[in-house]
């Protein structure tokens, strides 16, 4: 049996750009990416004093999950029925750089702790008590195809109720976010979670909601 | 949903470089940890379950990284006389490893294409080329629950009928890094690991490569299957476990009721098993309340070391073999029980009829797994 689920919200961050379904929420052209992130994390009025302490690739996974959020029925969920799927190309390379400078001094635990990429997944758990399946993957291109295979297996046999699905990758100043918000339920101006409408959206094209 | 089966495995271990080496050697007691001066990995004598460095000299004209030599390795020993064929358009490749070719940044730092060659998804492609795979291979790298998430990825894509056989493969190289890494929490050992004991100190870290081939199809049905599993997050703490085990015997209790079990119709547990302090505490807290403390647990940390994104697939196959050749294995390292609930540990070579195992890892991230296998 085939069950369609949807695409109930989504949010891209690029180019010093934050998109909300497509709409663009926030721009901070001349920032380097710490600098970018940081606007963007005051710009929304976040308040998470752990945000501070995070790498890059947490903080720009992070931001992205919040804004992808905001205004959704995330806590009707139990804990354990919200997971995430997420994926990139680089891992945790652009800490791991920053890790293994620090080891010729003094290794730093709080640099190392950053040298997986399902660390950003573990923050985003934390922050909502999202207790479900997670997974990490590595592409080398987005994959949209594989995202909606595994989403739609781990909805439809009831692991989760909703998933958080997606990609985000860093490294230095070269990044890309897209976070997708995944339900069974059809909402308000959902769209089809399908191959075809998750590239859409990574590629930033219009999307045909009929 | 179709059923999934064990084809064929593989250890490739600083122990044995087939399963079946590897189960007698662990058999007979035989760890591959041993004391290391090495100061190409740390300055002070460690203890880790290391390859001979001389069998894995840095030769530039190779076209493989020691770490994608060890994949190899362990596929190509798999895949032969499995009756499985890489180049068949039904089988997929799953890669699961924590850090890949990291030591890239110990000894090529400055290298301009160092971005791409140290990433996971190249290694992916370079064994799959090697072997003829034509579908494009998945990497799983989720911590030190990777080995057994990149087996339930498999699971499901066969269940899913998108593919009819996965061939899942994990390696870690242990080299400076991450030796660095857990030494700058203070987390390894200064003995060889004791899981569980009342004395552990920590985690001993050892390498190596395993792989598993799993088939729906039905021509298998005699094998071992993979009943279920799951898979769940603390949302508690990035590098510490959770306090109460509470969301890893969420993860057992849910992996036991996509098999159709009961706890009591578990034989054996194959435990992470670290040896830090907070795992094994966490672990046997879940362990526990899931129901579980009666039934014989083994950690196998003290024959391989901690091995990281291989872990979950060397535990694993080892379980499958106890479950063919109906026994439990000690915990090597144990003597006196050190965690706050009584659990089962298994201190010796045990005969038993067996048919279930539940295997369990957790890792940073605050991710647990649990994967159920049956005869």
């Amino acid at each position: 049996m085939y069950l369609n689920n949807y695409i109930t919200s989504y949010c891209t961050i690029v180019k010093n750009v934050v998109y909300k379904n497509e709409v663009p929420v926030f721009e901070n052209r001349n920032a380097d990416l710490p600098a970018f992130l940081l606007s963007a994390y005051q710009h929304f009025g976040l308040n998470y004093p752990k945000f501070y302490k995070m790498d890059n690739l947490s903080k720009l996974g992070w931001i992205a999950s919040e804004i992808l959020l905001k205004g959704s029925h995330i806590k009707d969920y139990q804990p354990e029925d919200v997971g995430l799927v997420l994926s990139n190309a680089n891992s945790s390379l652009d800490s791991d750089l920053k890790y293994i400078k620090s080891v010729s001094d003094i290794p730093s635990p709080a640099l190392f702790v950053y040298t997986l990429p399902n660390i950003m997944i573990g923050e985003i758990c934390i922050r909502n008590n999202f207790k479900g399946e997670d997974a990490f993957f590595i592409f080398e291109k987005f994959d949209a195809g594989f995202i909606e295979l595994y989403v739609n297996n781990l909805l439809n046999s009831n692991a989760l109720s909703a998933c958080i699905c997606g990609w985000v990758d860093v490294f230095e100043d070269e990044y890309k976010a897209v976070l997708f918000l995944v339900e069974k339920e059809e909402r308000d101006n959902a769209i089809l979670f399908s191959k075809k409408n998750l590239d859409g959206i990574f590629e930033n094209l219009v999307i045909d909601k009929g | 949903m179709p059923a999934v089966y064990i084809v064929a495995d593989n250890i490739y271990s600083p122990i044995g470089v087939t399963t079946a080496e590897n189960f007698e050697q662990v058999k007979q007691g035989i760890s591959g940890i041993k004391q290391h001066h090495n100061t190409a990995l740390a300055d002070e004598p460690v203890y880790a379950s290391l390859f001979d460095y001389a069998d894995f000299k840095t030769d530039k004209q190779l076209t493989y990284t020691r770490f994608e030599r060890l994949l190899i390795a362990s596929v190509e020993d798999t895949l032969k006389d499995s009756g499985i064929e890489a180049s068949d358009k039904k089988t997929v490749l799953i890669l699961s490893s924590t850090k890949g070719n990291i030591s890239l940044l110990e000894t090529d730092a400055d290298d301009p294409g160092l971005k791409d060659r140290i990433a996971m998804h190249t290694s992916a492609k370079l064994v799959a080329a090697h072997f003829g795979f034509v579908n494009q291979p998945l990497v799983v790298s989720n911590a030190c629950i990777s080995g057994i998430m990149a087996i339930l990825t498999g699971m499901r894509l066969l269940q899913s009928g998108q593919y009819e056989n996965a061939v899942i493969v994990g390696a870690d190289v242990i080299t400076k890094f991450v030796l660095s890494g857990f030494q700058s929490f203070q987390a390894i050992s200064t003995e060889p690991c004791r899981p569980f004991d009342k004395n552990r100190t920590g985690i001993t870290l050892g390498e190596g490569a395993a792989t598993m081939i799993l088939s729906s199809n039905a021509e298998y049905s005699d094998r071992i299957k993979v009943l279920g599993g799951a898979v769940s997050n603390d949302a508690n703490h990035i590098s510490a476990p959770s306090r109460t085990g509470e969301e890893l015997k969420q993860a057992i209790e849910k992996a036991l009721s996509i098999a159709g079990l009961k706890a009591g119709d578990i034989d054996f547990v194959s435990a992470h098993g670290t040896a830090t302090s907070y795992n094994d505490e966490m672990e046997a807290k879940a362990i526990a309340s899931a129901g579980l403390d009666k039934v014989p647990l083994n950690s196998l940390k003290g024959y391989y070391g901690h091995t990281l994104g291989a872990a979950g697939l060397i535990e694993s196959i080892i379980s499958i073999q106890s479950l063919k050749q109906n026994l439990i294995l000690p915990t090597l390292g144990f003597k006196t029980i050190g965690v706050s609930d009584a659990i089962n540990v298994c201190t010796a070579l045990t005969s038993a009829a067996l048919k279930t195992c539940l295997k369990t890892a957790s890792g940073f991230g605050g991710c647990n797994a649990a994967v159920v296998f049956s005869k």
